[in-house]
């Protein structure tokens, strides 16, 4: 899983059926310095996020597993909203 | 997922026959923005997109979950296309 912040939501209206319901989400990747780190993405969200917070997502199959067994067609999936994190010493 | 273009078709006769009658597309991934980034990509149409429109690309084996792609030898599949993109900053 990667940490990111959340930048902005994705709006569309003719998507996979078996995205209906779920909320689109511009993500972000950030390093442990909060620093953003490659290019952002579209993760399915899966747990109320919104723009502005921390959260950690997974890439992949596995994106799809909180919405089982609807198959959400996703190879990223926001899992968690970060409260916090703190790394005593960035590298 | 990414957001991409769509610049074009590609048609191919000689394929696997799983791929038979699915549409290919040319995509280019952009940013938030717009702007084009990285490198092009044949994705499988699955909302009929066209030519000039902003899509939604699920790649790796999560393309399979695409609507009828059970099964087929796929790796980017086109999910959804885009209104609008509000971004925060």
């Amino acid at each position: 899983m990667q940490l990111a912040r959340v930048i902005g939501d994705v709006v569309a209206t003719r998507k996979d059926p078996n995205f209906d319901g779920t909320k689109l989400l511009l993500v972000q990747p950030i390093g442990a310095d909060g620093k953003d780190v490659g290019r952002p993405l579209v993760a399915v969200d899966s747990v109320g996020a919104g723009v502005g917070e921390n959260v950690f997502f997974v890439r992949g199959k596995e994106a799809s597993f909180p919405f089982y067994p609807t198959e959400v067609p996703t190879d990223a999936g926001i899992v968690g909203i970060v409260d916090s994190f703190h790394v005593p010493s960035p590298e | 997922m990414l957001l991409a273009r769509i610049v074009g078709t590609v048609v191919a006769t000689r394929k696997d026959p799983r791929l038979v009658s699915s549409k290919l597309l040319l995509a280019r991934p952009v940013d938030p923005t717009g702007k084009a980034e990285g490198n092009y990509l044949v994705a499988i149409d699955t909302v009929d997109a066209g030519v000039g429109e902003t899509v939604l690309i699920v790649s790796g084996s999560s393309a399979r979950m695409a609507s009828g792609m059970k099964d087929t030898p796929v790796d980017a599949a086109i999910v959804g296309i885009i209104d609008a993109v509000d971004l925060a900053e």
